[in-house]
């Protein structure tokens, strides 16, 4: 039995200690919109943010996560799916498939956390979610208009 | 040179013979159906499909008013889409083009998937459900616009005889009837339920294209909300009261069987409910929650038994063989070859390769099931992400051994596809899978590596080419070799026409001669040329795979055509443009490409160019690169043309262009399959790597539709991406690109 606290609840979850995160969200809380893409830390469509930092949470078992961290997933984000980051997604609609797209808005999301207004070199450095349809055009753009966005511009 | 000359006659009449469906059920995928359009009778009973890919009408008190058309009492609009949405977009155009006729508020309209299982029971009114070939679009607007003409005039009459006023005074607009003369007006809501009553049209005449107003619009994606609140549900996140999760492996090795397991080692770790045998080729474990069966699978122990110790660097080879080789199948030619050859100033020699590729859709494969078994009787649903609703719903009806009206399919929206989900392998696992345990919903999910194992691969193939030039340095011959694996042959043998796979020559077919695949012809005019496929196949399976054929020879084509230019010393943009001129429309966006990018300019950018013809549009790429002295490439901005005819949503085919570029360039970049002892090498991103952001460079579209015809959007501009790119590194290094993938090695050394 392990305590977490995910979007602001605490949650007593019933798994094994070395459940990767990923897999807890997904089906012990139901949280379906973080997603399984490859569970080796390679493609981000896990990504949710730890007190803030986007992490990876195929990578975490849950044995090994606080209960004092929260945990935030795309379902927690906003209450009204308008952070800053969906209302840009949504105007210039980046997502195709969209099956990557929650991890990939949580990383992004994440990156404005720590870098208010990121450099196309940051966006490179820190945003390597992989998308097969190939969205990275839009998701650039999204990026520095969530950032205008987030400055009030 | 081969001593096999082309017979075109031979050609025309094999390609006469040719099974039904060559051009559209080869290309798009999926193969299935023949028969691409629905049945023409309306079914008289009206029913309501379930699976809606949005609920926000609730209100589904009015019956349908026709197969496409739902309005309930509360006026939304829901369009009923039979192809699958898998990110390419297709879901949005289709409603517009129903909602262009039907002339309701767009601001009103969801969506949903009819299920195979009732477009069955009724004579395929929706037509084929294969999403493929880049026909979403282009092979259904027809009847998709009737279908929402139909239902506009059955609202129409429903509301003059309500009225007692003759239909002809009455017009539709956004939602609202208005009789003209008296002004009074009414909503499709509130006659929607007498005009189901109404007998459907027979004389339906559909709007001039001068007159759409949400055809051609560049409205926002319909599926988009749910894709960014995270709410969406893909194969991979449904769930049932009481569901069970399946993680399965099939053998590893090319056509190996499963011998045994010892299910003893593994069935009391947690959440483990039952180890069984699948199918010949495979075992599952069943467990409480996925991440149980699959973590139980590894450590389960399994032997396999047969199948073909196959190694892609052994097969080499056999395709180096196959370059050289006395007999070829003929796929397209014309003019005096020998002479050209004979009387050759120059001769240039090239030779290009495609590898093995998984699609790698980012939903790994899945498919959820229940078998129903009572005294009442037996059924069996299946839930899946799938690019062929028909197709999955036959491989659940020849697995289970039921009855057709036993069996249902519901599709749920892809976690992408690529050609990967017109194959329904996974779907027969999951009826195996919840036969031997019924009443439970059963989830079964492909882990990555499976996903990566057990793939329907790009095909392999190498090329070798031959041009002459005269002294003047014009092209007077061209000679394609292509060597390697047919897809036909292992997927759809039926389409073969004389042992040829005429589906090899994508997009440098003879124009003229088929109808059925007039969308994949060789534009280009050549003095004298041979296209020839020594067809080699290895024990792995091929699948359609996003651009399928025209990927390669693309690739071999354009690339070659810069080797010939700079052989000849002469522009690559006036080397093309000398061929292309019984072909305009190519030129066209070739010419804009070159343009807009500032071909010729000297900023420190290579530039390379390519154009391409096939599923119907004309497109055309100049990329900007530069090449470091380490010999890195940097892609700095890719200008893309498109000429695809009509278009429907603008901003989405400028979505589909700029992602084509991904998918074609992380092919350039990284895209490759290995095999050692029968084993696919690569596993798992790690090893199969894809595009980032990072490597990603800014794309320039210049859509340029020019009107008359209909051509595909979600899969041509793949054809354009690599080649463009390479000629540009041809033009930094002054050495061929010959080898794919790049992976990174020195670009400056051959």
């Amino acid at each position: 039995m392990a305590r977490i606290r995910v979007n602001g609840k605490r949650q007593n979850v019933d798994a094994d200690d070395e459940t990767p995160l990923l897999w807890v969200l997904r089906e012990q809380l139901q949280l379906t919109g973080t997603k399984y893409g490859c569970g080796i830390n390679e493609c981000g469509a896990c990504t949710v943010h730890i007190d803030g930092l986007p992490v990876r949470s195929c990578m975490y078992p849950i044995g090994s996560i606080s209960e004092d961290v929260e945990i935030t997933t795309i379902e927690g984000l906003s209450e009204n799916g308008d952070h800053p980051v969906q209302q840009v997604w949504k105007e210039l609609d980046v997502p195709q498939c969209g099956y990557c797209q929650p991890g990939m808005i949580m990383a992004v999301a994440g990156l404005l956390n720590n870098t208010p207004t990121p450099t196309d070199d940051d966006i490179d450095a820190e945003i390597t979610n992989i998308c097969r349809c190939g969205t990275f055009v839009r998701v650039r753009e999204g990026i520095h208009k969530a950032a205008k966005l987030n400055k009030g511009a | 040179m081969s001593k096999l000359t082309l017979s075109r006659r031979t050609f025309v009449v094999g390609a006469s013979t040719a099974g039904a469906g060559l051009a559209i059920s080869i290309l798009s995928g999926c193969g299935g159906s023949s028969n691409d359009k629905p049945a023409t009778s309306v079914p008289d009973t009206p029913t309501r499909s379930p699976s809606p890919t949005r609920t926000r009408s609730t209100r589904f008190d009015n019956p349908e008013v026709n197969a496409w058309v739902h309005v309930g009492v509360d006026d939304v609009v829901t369009i009923r889409i039979a192809r699958s949405e898998m990110g390419q977009g297709t879901l949005t155009g289709l409603a517009q083009l129903v909602a262009e006729e039907l002339e309701c508020d767009w601001s009103k309209v969801v969506t949903e998937y009819p299920t195979p299982g009732e477009n069955l029971k009724r004579d395929r009114v929706w037509g084929s459900f294969a999403t493929g070939g880049s026909q979403g679009i282009r092979g259904s607007y027809e009847y998709v616009l009737e279908g929402g003409a139909a239902a506009r005039m059955m609202l129409i009459e429903a509301a003059a005889k309500a009225w007692g006023v003759p239909v002809g005074e009455c017009t539709a607009a956004n939602s609202t009837i208005t009789h003209n003369p008296s002004g009074q007006t009414v909503t499709f809501g509130a006659v929607a339920d007498e005009a189901a009553k109404v007998a459907p049209p027979i004389d339906i005449k559909l709007k001039k294209q001068s007159e759409w107003k949400i055809v051609g619009q560049p409205v926002l994606r319909l599926d988009s909300e749910d894709k960014i609140t995270g709410k969406q549900k893909f194969g991979a996140d449904l769930y049932f009261d009481g569901m069970l999760n399946a993680s399965i492996l099939a053998c590893p090795i090319r056509n190996g069987k499963l011998k045994k397991f010892n299910a003893n080692k593994v069935k009391d770790m947690p959440g483990v409910k039952y180890v069984i045998k699948v199918d010949d080729t495979s075992v599952a474990v069943v467990a409480e929650t996925w991440w149980q069966a699959n973590k139980a699978l590894s450590e389960l122990p399994v032997e396999w038994e047969g199948g073909d110790k196959f190694s892609s660097t052994e097969f080499e080879k056999e395709l180096d063989e196959g370059l050289a080789a006395d007999q070829a199948f003929p796929g397209n030619g014309a003019g005096d070859l020998k002479k050209a050859f004979e009387e050759a100033e120059r001769l240039v020699v090239s030779s290009y390769n495609m590898p093995f590729q998984n699609h790698a859709p980012m939903e790994p494969m899945n498919a959820t099931a229940i078998w129903h078994k009572s005294r009442a009787g037996e059924s069996c649903e299946v839930w899946c992400p799938t690019q062929n609703g028909e197709a999955a719903h036959a491989a659940l009806v020849a697995t289970s051994g039921l009855k057709t009206e036993q069996c249902e399919v519901h599709k749920v929206h892809l976690g992408g596809g690529f050609g990967r989900r017109g194959m329904s392998d996974y779907v027969s696992q999951v009826v195996n899978i919840v036969r031997q345990i019924p009443n439970t919903h059963i989830k079964l999910l492909w882990s990555r590596e499976e996903d990566m194992r057990q793939g329907y691969f790009h095909p392999i193939t190498k090329a070798r080419l031959q041009g002459t030039l005269n002294g003047r340095g014009h092209l007077t011959g061209i000679k394609m070799r292509i060597s390697g694996q047919s897809i036909l042959s292992a997927l759809m043998p039926q389409a073969l026409i004389n042992g040829i796979d005429f589906a090899t020559f994508q997009g440098l077919l003879p124009s003229g001669i088929d109808p059925r695949v007039e969308d994949q012809t060789l534009k280009y005019d050549f003095p004298a040329f041979l296209f020839d496929h020594a067809m080699r196949n290895p024990p792995v399976r091929p699948g359609f795979w996003r651009g399928v054929n025209a990927n390669q020879n693309a690739i071999y084509l354009e690339c070659f055509m810069d080797e010939l230019a700079k052989a000849a010393g002469r522009d690559p943009l006036e080397f093309r443009l000398a061929h292309l001129k019984k072909s305009p429309k190519l030129a066209a966006v070739l010419r804009a490409v070159a343009k807009e990018s500032g071909w010729g300019k000297r900023d420190g950018l290579s530039r390379g160019l390519c154009c391409f013809y096939s599923f119907g549009s004309y497109t055309a790429a100049c990329a900007e690169v530069t090449v470091d002295q380490s010999g890195q490439l940097k892609m700095h901005r890719i200008v893309a043309a498109t000429d695809c005819g009509t278009a429907v949503n603008p901003q989405q085919i400028e979505a589909q262009i700029q992602g084509s570029f991904v998918y074609g360039l992380s092919a350039m970049l990284y895209g490759e399959n290995t095999f050692e002892n029968g084993e696919v090498q690569e596993e798992n991103f790690n090893t199969f790597n894809s595009m980032r952001i990072a490597d990603m460079p800014k794309v320039k579209t210049i859509l340029m539709p020019s009107g008359g015809f209909w051509g595909g959007v979600g899969e041509p501009t793949i054809a354009v991406a690599a080649p463009a790119v390479m000629n540009g590194i041809y033009a930094a290094t002054g050495i061929p690109v010959r080898k794919l993938p790049i992976k990174g090695r020195n670009l400056r050394k051959a």
